[in-house]
């Protein structure tokens, strides 16, 4: 179908983009790949008066060194993100995620601000942003102000970035060589998305020094899977395998996943497990 | 045969240059346009002055519709008119549906736009004419329609209850029909049977999605009357009957074109009401309109297919052979009865026995309405049904037994030396062989070598199990001889037409009258008509798809085309030749009776130089300066054929599927297919469809499902959540022939068309279930998804029933069948439950804003 | 608004609303056919052509965002460069393998698949299915079009096509 009618800005750099939200707050609408919101609008279950259609502002795009994070430009996009060479050689858990999104046509639009702006839990980003420890920056009227991922997401599609705020970046945290990780996404056909996600990163030097658990669509957002990661700290070398399995029987403990078509919530529950036993095994084994 | 050992296509028509073309690959001559791009689909049409329709559809699955307040659409800009069901139901009549099934079947009025009550999500309410599509949809957007809810009915066997509420406030109850069928003595095979395995599966809801959505574009050609309609339809001959019909449009003046048609499967054979109404409202304000359907649009307003409840039963005796069948449906019509809605269970009446000898079979079909979108023929239509039932039956019956399921086959089936067969149902099957495909399917699938890796994994305790699916399918197909489709009061024929119009260079026009949506009939008639006329393929064009240029015919669907309208182009050919034989006799001053035809030319036998050529003969008739007396000049001929008989396609095919019982994840590992369609025309377009038909079925089995909730609210209302498999989702299937000539055609041909998706489903279906058997599973509930896999493991786990090969006395077998049915009941209503909830994810694709 | 885009070679200079999906400028402003609508939910791909040289779904782009850049449609795939007798290798293998039926999808995925072959010249068959997976067929079952890439990236298709030149003449007589 065809959206219905709006006014379209198109912001150069993120001052442009929020002088523009500064001008009609509730009523615009960031517009960045648009792979969640043109669909919406052209089912006419978004009605934007207006879009700032922030996707060529140069300011946004592009990853930089800032010597022990990274930061990535909201309007990056996935398979800019999957090829970039400093995320692959710092948080190559990032392009590994990023190219399990939707499909190529989508990564070639889709951009990492969108993907946590739109705060899907069924995303594949927001668990990965959590599990990183990942910084949202969100620039503002006032300027900018950082927030941490875990304080990110605030409901069901609802994100810490106020109607007059944008995205800008993300910071992510170099990892070294002792971190391993897995993403484990389940869904019904290539193309959809996950029913349920688990993430895992795992530090050792022999045994476990730190484990994290992110899990996608257990939740109104993403969840770290934290019982488990407690059970999971200080295993021993020869203690991982056991310490997983038992670890990763706690991962569903604490979350009210949803119930849809493909999933009730204790199915969920049972992925989730599942799930994260098997990226955590898979995470180890790398 | 085996696909992967052949050369190229290319190099195959290359060196097969000269040789005759059916039996052959020949590249095909539609895929110039196509990989190009320069198509002709009907919403690639514009026409001067043309204005765009868009309609308003009711949001509920039942309501009474209290007013319809047009005025603020006729305020906005771009719009040119705006109609109630009210305003338009003067205008045409009701809907059609062409096959009573009985004589007391009860038919919902269906008008082109509800005028009181709307009876499903989807039903259209009001139309608004507008410049542009994006001025009609926003205007669509400001009629105001006053809806009174009213019950929706939305589980069939809730609907037959009595004092249920009702789907349509003026009718009865919610039956449409019950058509029954019996041959042999029932009571006796069962009272004295050994065993009695009785089950229920339900086959879910379809949605058929070519990839072309719906459209149709009418253009009124000033004060002569004359109509011309572009749709995307399988069946302009019978759009153009039945909108003559409906429209109250003298036939005559109705010029009905399928251009480039992206693909069909049953759901654009049909008449439906956009049609009907871009026709009555262009006539009525002069100006061509066109209306294209959205995808979430055409998943409400496009039919839906399959829908049926089988409660299924076999008499068997102790050593397993079968006495009789006991078939008992529920088919969900929907809110009212399109063209052949009604029909489609039937055409799956005669296929439950299937390959199977027994000494008798009852069946009884109740059609049954409800608040949904209305079903139909959907690739395979009835067939896939009766298959599925069947092949899982005779599986699970083999399982109580302690039988292999192919020794099971094998000791039921209808041998090669018993053909022809008059089967329990009454068909007679020409011929056949399902020793041969079945030993082909077994060497290429290493079955023996497959049941021994599935046993070492079991011993290994793997939690990924793997499991074998058979199916020995049949069906039929061809539809068929016109007074069988008369006694089973369809209303229409089955004949097929053809014409060939020899020009003056000797070139050909074949005109068919079936309508190809991607089959490949341009290719596959030049092959045939180029080697029954003797002149090159290439000299060859194929005209279809207009009524103005095949002024008849019956179209395109269950796998009638070749075998018919093929057959018909045979015939046509033969009746030029024949007329060409007569001006070769009279032009080298022979006797007709030692003309010999070859090839293209003509020669007076035991004298070889005196010859001449089809070319010269089209030349010489057009000129027509000398031909033989009593002669017409021409040698153009038509020939109209009624097939004698229905054709029988027949195959095995193999399934191996690897099942993660701690997931519920299905996936199918290799697929082999065997199948007999008798002789081929064109092997590499024979594959393709079979390709196609197979990822259909392989649908069926693990991806797709229409899901409503209990308000009668389409939950997989997108393609976010009806899940089309795409390329990762299917693997690379290996694909065979045998071949056994059908005796009713000259082609000794047999359809293909639905033969993958009839016979896949089950193959699938009982290779999951084969999978989790020792986990006490004996039925999943389809699509086989991670959740309905999951629920059948948990619901077998908290049975505690752990399968056994033991043999089931039949006073147990009635207790199976009722755990069978709970566990699907509970699922059905967990299904209901999560409809209930949020889909989270309804609108997205898999990517980030 | 105003957009000045590049189709296939040619710059293009027209109103459109800001609303306006560039499948939709490339249907009913331009007049293109190689571009089709499947879906409304950017899931099937039938409308997939390249932007500036890259693989998108022209339903969820804005025909405004395509102001000042480059668009190559099944149209204009085929350049002096990619051609064999007014064919891009892509669309000849998809001819020869019968990697299409009833042509719907076909501008799409081929349109995808020059993508794919354009980053990854010599593809597996699971990276040519993983490449393919934004772009859905009904007719095929997919097992031709794999070929069809196969056999394509054997030829050398990996030239994804150009944004340079007319589109080519397709020789009609291509199966003798």
């Amino acid at each position: 179908m065809i959206p219905a009618s709006f006014d379209y800005i198109k912001a150069d750099s993120a001052e442009a983009a929020v002088a523009a939200l500064g001008e009609h707050g509730d009523d615009a609408k960031v517009l960045a790949g648009g792979h969640s919101l043109i669909p919406m609008m052209r089912l006419r279950l978004a009605v934007p008066e207006v879009l700032v259609d922030v996707s060529t502002a140069s300011d946004l795009r592009g990853v930089t060194d800032a010597g022990d994070h990274l930061v990535i430009g909201a309007a990056t996009t996935h398979d800019e993100v999957v090829h970039d060479d400093l995320v692959r050689t710092h948080c190559g858990v990032l392009s590994h995620v990023a190219e399990t999104i939707g499909d190529p046509q989508v990564r070639h639009r889709g951009t990492i601000g969108g993907g946590l702006a739109h705060g899907d839990s069924a995303g594949d980003l927001p668990a990965t942003a959590v599990a990183l420890d990942a910084t949202m920056v969100i620039h503002g009227p006032g300027g900018e102000r950082e927030v941490a991922a875990a304080d990110f997401f605030v409901d069901y599609l609802e994100t810490a970035v106020g109607a007059d705020e944008l995205l800008v970046a993300i910071k992510v945290p170099k990892l070294d060589g002792s971190w391993s990780w897995n993403y484990q996404k389940f869904g019904r056909v290539a193309q959809a998305w996950a029913i349920v996600g688990a993430l895992a990163l795992v530090n050792s030097n022999g045994s476990i020094s730190e484990a994290r658990v992110g899990l996608t669509h257990m939740g109104v957002g993403p969840v770290r899977a934290s019982a488990t990661e407690a059970a999971l700290s200080g295993a021993s070398t020869d203690a991982i395998p056991q310490a997983i399995e038992d670890a990763a029987a706690s991962a569903a403990d604490g979350t009210e996943p949803p119930s849809d078509l493909n999933a009730d919530a204790d199915f969920r529950r049972h992925l989730a497990r599942v799930l994260t036993r098997r990226a955590l095994e898979a995470a180890v084994a790398n | 045969m085996t696909t992967t050992e052949n050369p190229t296509p290319a190099q195959q028509a290359a060196s097969d240059q000269g040789e005759l073309n059916v039996g052959r690959t020949r590249l095909r001559k539609e895929d110039a346009r196509l990989v190009t791009g320069r198509t002709n689909f009907t919403d690639d049409i514009r026409l001067p002055g043309m204005v765009h329709m868009a309609l308003v559809r009711s949001p509920m699955a039942h309501a009474t519709i209290n007013s319809v307040d047009l005025s603020g659409a006729l305020e906005m800009p771009g719009v040119i008119a705006a109609y109630s069901g009210a305003d338009v139901a003067d205008m045409a009549g009701g809907l059609p549906c062409a096959w009573p099934v009985t004589e007391d079947m009860v038919t919902p009025e269906h008008k082109v736009l509800a005028v009181d009550e709307a009876a499903y999500v989807g039903d259209g309410v009001a139309a608004v004419i507008a410049t542009t599509q994006a001025q009609a949809v926003d205007a669509a957007e400001r009629v105001l329609v006053d809806y009174g809810q009213l019950p929706a009915v939305v589980d069939m066997k809730t609907a037959i209850e009595d004092g249920a509420d009702l789907a349509h406030s003026d009718l009865d109850s919610n039956s449409s029909f019950v058509w029954p069928f019996a041959m042999g003595d029932i009571d006796d095979a069962f009272d004295n049977a050994a065993h009695v395995v009785e089950r229920e599966f339900i086959n879910q809801r379809l949605i058929p999605m070519a990839m072309e959505p719906r459209s149709v574009v009418v253009a009124p050609m000033g004060v002569s009357g004359e109509l011309t309609i572009w749709s995307a339809t399988q069946v302009p001959h019978i759009l153009r009957l039945m909108l003559a019909l409906t429209a109250g449009v003298n036939e005559a003046q109705l010029r009905v074109i399928a251009p480039d048609v992206g693909g069909g499967f049953g759901s654009k054979l049909n008449v439906y009401a956009e049609e009907v109404l871009a026709l009555v409202l262009a006539q009525k304000l002069g100006r061509p309109i066109k209306w294209t359907e959205t995808r979430s649009e055409g998943f409400q307003a496009t039919i839906h297919g399959r829908d049926q409840i089988q409660r299924i039963s076999l008499a068997l005796d102790d050593d397993g052979r079968i006495r009789g069948l006991k078939v008992d449906l529920l088919a969900n019509m929907g809110a009212y009865l399109q063209l052949v809605t009604p029909g489609v269970p039937l055409l799956g009446a005669f296929m439950y026995p299937a390959i199977y000898k027994m000494d008798a079979y009852d069946f009884t079909c109740r059609g049954v309405f409800t608040n949904k979108t209305p079903t139909d023929a959907y690739r395979g239509a009835g067939r896939p049904e009766a298959t599925f039932a069947i092949e899982r039956i005779v599986t699970e019956a083999a399982h109580e037994l302690g039988m292999d399921p192919m020794e099971f086959r094998k000791r039921n089936w209808i041998t090669h030396e018993e053909f022809p067969y008059e089967m329990i149902a009454g068909l007679t099957y020409d011929s056949g062989n399902y020793e041969a495909a079945t030993a082909k399917a077994m060497e290429m699938f290493d079955y023996d070598g497959r049941r021994a890796e599935q046993a070492a994994r079991r011993d290994a305790g793997d939690h990924k199990e793997l499991g074998i699916g058979i199916s020995t399918f049949t069906e039929m197909c061809g539809l068929a001889p016109s007074r069988v489709l008369g006694s089973l009061s369809y209303g229409a024929g089955g004949w097929e037409y053809a014409a060939i119009r020899m020009l003056p260079t000797g070139k050909a026009e074949v005109i068919t009258g079936t309508t190809p949506h991607g089959q490949g009939h341009v290719t596959a008639w030049s092959q045939i008509a180029s080697d029954a006329l003797g002149i090159p393929f290439e000299d060859i064009e194929v005209r279809h798809g207009d009524t103005s240029v095949a002024h008849k015919g019956m179209d395109t669907y269950g796998s009638r085309s070749l075998v018919v309208g093929g057959y018909a182009v045979v015939e046509a050919c033969n009746k030029v030749v024949e007329k060409a034989k007569w001006v070769a006799a009279h032009l080298l001053e022979a006797d007709e009776d030692d003309i010999e035809f070859s090839g293209g030319t003509f020669q007076v036998a035991g004298a070889p130089e005196q010859s001449t050529t089809m070319q010269d003969i089209a030349l010489a008739t057009f000129a027509a300066h000398d031909y033989p007396e009593g002669m017409e000049p021409s040698l153009d001929s038509d020939a109209t054929i009624d097939p004698e008989n229905f054709s029988f396609p027949h195959g095995t095919h193999l399934a191996l599927v690897e099942v993660d019982t701690e997931t519920g994840k299905v996936e199918l590992l290799d697929y082999v297919s065997v199948d007999d369609i008798g002789k081929v025309v064109n092997p590499q377009i024979v594959e393709g469809q079979v390709h196609g038909g197979l990822a259909q079925g392989i649908a069926q089995a693990l991806y797709e499902g229409v899901v409503y909730d209990d308000a009668g609210n389409l939950q997989t209302g997108t393609l976010v959540d009806y899940y089309t498999p795409g390329t990762p989702d299917l693997p690379n299937f290996r694909t065979d022939r045998t071949e056994t000539p059908a005796t009713t055609n000259p082609l000794g041909v047999k359809g293909v068309g639905e033969a993958g998706t009839i016979a896949s489903t089950p193959a699938v279906m009982n290779a999951v279930i084969d999978a989790l058997r020792p986990r006490g599973v004996n039925e999943v509930l389809m699509p086989a998804s991670p959740r309905n896999v999951w629920t059948a493991l948990q619901t077998a786990a908290a049975n505690g029933s752990a399968g056994s090969g033991d043999v089931q006395a039949a006073d147990t077998t009635a207790d199976d069948a009722g755990a069978d049915g709970a566990q699907a009941d509970n699922a059905g209503q967990a299904q209901h439950a999560a409809g209930d909830l949020d889909s989270t994810d309804s609108t997205n694709n898999g990517g980030a804003a | 608004m105003q957009v000045n885009v590049t189709v296939d070679g040619t710059e293009h200079s027209n109103e459109a609303e800001p609303r306006q999906l560039l499948v939709h400028h490339l249907r009913e402003t331009l007049g293109m056919t190689g571009v089709n609508v499947g879906c409304d939910t950017s899931n099937c791909g039938a409308c997939t052509v390249h932007l500036d040289g890259r693989s998108v779904k022209s339903c969820t782009v804005l025909a405004v965002q395509a102001d000042g850049r480059e668009v190559t449609t099944v149209h204009g795939l085929a350049t002096d460069e990619t051609t064999e007798e007014g064919w891009h290798p892509l669309q000849r293998a998809f001819h020869e393998e019968h990697g299409l039926q009833c042509g719907y999808c076909t501008p799409g995925m081929i349109m995808a698949a020059a993508d794919l072959l354009g980053q990854n010249p010599d593809p597996s068959e699971e990276e040519i299915r993983d490449g393919l997976e934004g772009n859905l067929c009904r007719c095929t079952g997919y097992v031709n079009i794999v070929r069809a890439v196969q056999s394509a990236a054997a030829a050398g298709g990996s030239n994804g096509g150009g944004n340079g030149s007319a589109p080519a003449t397709a020789t009609e007589e291509v199966s003798a």
